[in-house]
């Protein structure tokens, strides 16, 4: 083959060509659709937690006390009314509002219910205790502090939101 | 770079006479339409193999959100439809395809028979297209209900009484098929949709594979 002839596309180079491109495309205008249909859970814009309705702010004292609320929860074509309980108490100005969900292995805290640590937040699992302000205790197995919801005070109503890591 | 991991695998698997014997043929003159534009005729066989693909690779994406319970199942078509990204895209592929195959494998006997394809030594495929061309109208039987709105329900009802009406094994057919002998519900839907998922498709593609390797071995007839 001369040097000038290896310039030219050839017949077959040309057919290669346009037949992997053309093949290509439509190979793309299937699978794409069925991948974008397939990854929409990731790509779902996340939605922001609402505030949900709990109880009074006159309800509340320094001591810590146990608070069950319900919301809607839609799960894509699945609506159902969901509950969570919040652990709220005043803490000078401040309201502070604990997950009750250990964060050692996820089982449900409560307040003062081992009589060894009364003003402790204890889990009936592996034993897990935590202080006052949800911060873990060392040499129990959990590895960090309760979660915390977002409070917010609306006409002497208290709102939460999503609960938080802590650290 | 595509070519070094080719040779790479090639040195040392030695894949290419594997793929010669499955896609290196010459196209006889008669079949090919840029000989005569008549031979189009010909890309049916191809092109229901095509639409069949795209069914199964919707198909199994639709899996994704579908649930075949009488609860749920419209909702959850709804819900695909109308809140996934390109719901309508990917369900609208299985629905329109459904019939486009259906057409694209009538156009393919029509040309098998007209151009006498199916003589000795094919009969055996044309046995086999035949056995595929059933497979296709129970998909699209079993499949016409998963999305279980009032169509898909009176389609089915209608449908199982034609079962019933054949003589002797009707009634059994048609309590086989819908699980109960009077209620048409939740356990007819799970049997269509295990129908239409697992066993038809799994059928379907045994055919194919021995359609094609008869194909293979025989290549494809004379021209007229
Ligand atoms: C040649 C093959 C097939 C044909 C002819 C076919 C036909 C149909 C038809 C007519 C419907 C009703 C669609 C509608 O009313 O919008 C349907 C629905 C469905 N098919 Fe198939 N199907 C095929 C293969 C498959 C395969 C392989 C799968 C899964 C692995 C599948 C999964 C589904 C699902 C989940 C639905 C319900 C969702 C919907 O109605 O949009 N199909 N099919
Ligand atoms: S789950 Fe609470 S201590 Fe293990």
């Amino acid at each position: 083959m001369s040097d000038e002839q290896n310039h030219n596309v050839s017949r077959r180079q040309f057919l290669t060509y346009t037949l992997t491109g053309v093949g290509g495309f439509m190979a793309a205008g299937i699978i794409l659709p069925m991948a974008r249909f397939a990854i929409d859970p990731v790509l779902q814009a996340e939605t922001e937690g609402d505030m949900k309705a709990v109880t009074d702010v006159s309800e509340l004292t320094e001591n810590p006390q146990r608070f069950d609320f319900s919301y809607e929860q839609v799960d894509a074509w699945v609506t159902s009314e969901v509950t969570e309980t919040a652990f709220i108490y005043r803490s000078g100005e401040e309201i502070v509002a604990l997950s009750n969900t250990c964060t050692h292995l996820g089982c449900k805290v409560s307040w003062g219910s081992s009589s060894d640590h009364p003003n402790q937040f204890y889990c009936p699992c592996h034993g897990g205790r935590y202080e006052k302000d949800g911060t873990n205790i060392e040499g129990t197995p959990p590895t960090e502090p309760l979660h915390r919801y977002v409070v917010e005070v609306r006409e002497g109503t208290v709102y939460v939101g999503k609960a938080e890591p802590q650290v | 770079m595509l070519q070094r991991v080719y040779d790479w695998v090639d040195e040392r698997l030695d894949i290419t006479p594997m793929w010669r014997d499955i896609a290196d043929h010459e196209v006889p003159e008669h079949v090919n339409p840029a000989h005569h534009f008549s031979a189009f005729v010909y890309c049916f066989g191809g092109l229901t193999f095509f639409i069949t693909v795209i069914q199964i690779l919707s198909g199994m994406f639709l899996t994704m959100y579908y649930v075949p319970d009488i609860v749920n199942a419209h909702e959850s078509v709804k819900y695909l439809q109308g809140d996934v990204a390109f719901g309508t895209i990917v369900r609208g592929m299985h629905h329109w395809g459904a019939s486009l195959v259906i057409v694209m494998i009538f156009l393919h006997t029509l040309r098998v028979f007209f151009t006498g394809a199916y003589k000795k030594p094919r009969e055996l495929n044309w046995v086999v297209g035949v056995l595929i061309f059933f497979v296709m109208l129970g998909l699209g039987f079993t499949g016409y209900l998963l999305p279980w709105d009032m169509k898909a329900y009176f389609a089915t009802v209608v449908g199982l009484q034609i079962a019933e009406s054949v003589p002797l094994v009707g009634t059994l057919t048609k309590t086989l098929l819908a699980g109960d002998p009077e209620i048409i519900g939740a356990q007819t839907l799970t049997r269509f949709f295990a129908i239409h998922v697992f066993f038809l498709p799994g059928a379907l593609l045994g055919l194919l594979a021995a359609h094609f390797i008869m194909i293979r071995k025989q290549g494809i007839s004379g021209p007229l």
